[in-house]
């Protein structure tokens, strides 16, 4: 409850939106000519709201969250987060290698304006919240595959946003690393009251997770169709709950593609 | 406090604490088992005993050449000659001088490089209208040997210090300016995407993302920027040699080719090529190593 009046008095806007996206297209230009990669996308993600985003390769589900995170424009339409510059998550951790664990949060915490008194001390927090109290001074290099996503989460917990987007960021580890990495996830959500905006093409990963689910098609990517997935957290992804979403989402997804190949 | 708002906002009742355990003991395992830690072995056998062997060599071939007088003396000194003329220097007392004179030279034009080359080769990297100026002179520069400019240097400045150091820096900033181009383009577009999510752009993006970021390649123009100064500077002394100027490497060099003193010819070509090595052994390589130890881009072993 804390937590919330906090996010109120940092200032949601009056729509109390996370993120709003108003007809969003976006286009490339490519040999072939112009290529429409995002089609009259209209989204909004309510604060603490987690929302996943599925399509298969190709849909521009990357492309969308570059729009949201600003790293790129969209072509027409417009994009709103009323809660400052989103934090943004890659698959690839993009920790930096010349900087150890804790420096990669601190460098974050220094970027969003934090005294240097307070910087270490508060990165000691962010990594404990991940469960890595004891990595601050480890190298990047010496973590494994799980340990570094968790520290890239804690970076960009440190840039302090009501917002995180992720692009497939478990899609590079194992499968009982990717469940752990979902668990500490959906606990971080419910601790901070964050709005997620998650990026994937796993079908079961996006039940376990979201709590809204929605379907991008692809070439142009357009919305689909959305599901409201209200099976109680903590979830597993062996659930039969999520299973039997996943079957029916897995459908769609599987007619979407399939509508590709007819013309 | 962790646990309280977990159990406030988890809708279903039981034992959220119970997974929550779970969760860390799992992950706790999991940490265990996947961090690797680089072995610590012994590598000095691998790394000292294979150039050790290679001189040895060397200096085998060398004497058997002497002694079965495969070569005239006059062509090919004995290696003792050599080692004759080093203890006359050292017994005279010049020998670090004679060094120390080429030496300090040398690494005070590379500093001076390195003021120069580093500003340039950022400007050259990151405005696009700069590179395509300078870009190609830089690199043409580069493969021009900075021996062709001893004659003009001496004809603006003279001989004196001012000369070398003129030679040095057109032979060493287009290297060291270079490197850091190159070590600026092969910085991975991910680190600068993520630096800029985090609000790293403009100069603090220099700073904290493309500088860290270039530095291997950036180490590496450094070496050969050492390299390349050295060199200039032995060209110049070997051309221009003036009481004024001292006695230094190039000079010594120079002397013995006068006095049709071969040993001491071979001599000076040695004790350049030491000095050229230790220099990188003792300042560059390790710099280089760590930095890439450092970042996981060297595997030990």
């Amino acid at each position: 409850m804390a937590t919330n009046f906090a996010k109120a008095a940092r200032g949601i806007n009056a729509a109390g939106l996370a993120a709003g996206l108003e007809h969003v297209s976006k286009s490339f230009v490519s040999p072939a000519g112009q290529q429409l990669v995002l089609d009259d996308i209209s989204l909004d993600v309510a604060p603490g709201e987690f929302v996943t985003i599925l399509g298969a390769s190709g849909c521009g589900k990357s492309t969308l969250l570059n729009l949201v995170a600003g790293l790129d424009q969209p072509t027409t339409g417009s994009i709103n987060t009323p809660g400052g510059r989103p934090a943004l998550m890659f698959q690839e951790h993009a920790l930096f290698p010349w900087l150890t664990a804790g420096k990669n949060i601190e460098l974050a915490l220094r970027l969003r304006g934090v005294p240097k008194s307070e910087r270490h001390t508060e990165a000691k927090r962010l990594l404990e919240l991940v469960r890595l109290g004891g990595a601050h001074g480890k190298r990047v290099h010496e973590l494994s595959g799980g340990m570094r996503q968790r520290v890239a989460m804690a970076r960009a917990l440190a840039q302090d946003s009501d917002l995180l987007l992720m692009d497939e960021p478990f899609a590079a580890v194992d499968a009982i690393t990717r469940d752990v990495l979902h668990g500490e996830l959906t606990r971080i959500w419910e601790e901070t009251n964050l709005s997620v905006l998650f990026v994937t093409h796993n079908v079961r990963e996006a039940v376990r997770l979201a709590q809204r689910v929605v379907l991008l098609s692809s070439r142009p990517g357009r919305i689909a169709k959305e599901w409201t997935v209200d099976i109680p957290q903590p979830r597993r992804i062996e659930d039969s709950a999520v299973a039997e979403l996943s079957l029916e989402i897995t459908e769609h997804l599987r007619r979407e593609i399939r509508r590709h190949g007819q013309h | 406090m962790a646990s309280t708002d977990i159990a406030e906002s988890t809708s279903t009742p039981g034992t959220p604490g119970t997974t929550t355990d779970d969760l860390a003991a799992l992950e706790a395992g999991l940490d265990t088992i996947e961090i690797r830690r680089t072995p610590i072995r012994e590598t000095f056998l691998k790394k000292v005993l294979p150039p050790f062997l290679a001189i040895t060599l060397v200096l085998a071939v060398w004497q058997t050449l002497v002694s079965t007088d495969t070569t005239d003396e006059t062509k090919l000194p004995a290696p003792s000659a050599v080692w004759d003329s080093l203890t006359q220097l050292w017994l005279q007392g010049t020998l670090f001088e004679i060094i120390w004179t080429s030496v300090s030279r040398g690494l005070l034009g590379f500093l001076l490089a390195l003021a120069i080359g580093t500003p340039l080769g950022l400007l050259v990297a990151r405005v696009k209208a700069v590179r395509a100026a300078l870009g190609p002179i830089l690199s043409g520069l580069q493969s021009l040997p900075s021996v062709a400019w001893v004659p003009p240097a001496v004809l603006w400045f003279g001989l004196n210090d001012t000369m070398m150091f003129t030679v040095i820096l057109l032979g060493a900033v287009p290297s060291i300016a270079n490197g850091l181009v190159s070590g600026v383009d092969q910085v991975p577009p991910l680190f600068l995407r993520a630096g800029r999510t985090l609000g790293a752009t403009g100069i603090k993006g220099v700073w904290h993302i493309v500088m860290p970021a270039a530095l291997p390649g950036y180490l590496a123009g450094l070496k050969q920027g050492w390299a390349f100064s050295w060199r200039s500077l032995m060209a110049a002394e070997i051309i221009a040699s003036s009481p004024d100027l001292g006695l230094g490497l190039g000079q010594l060099l120079e002397n013995g080719r006068n006095n049709i003193d071969l040993p001491g010819v071979f001599l000076a070509i040695l004790l350049i090529l030491i000095v050229g090595i230790a220099i990188d052994l003792l300042i560059f390589s390790p710099l280089e190593r760590h930095v890439l130890h450092s970042r996981g881009l060297v595997v030990r072993n």
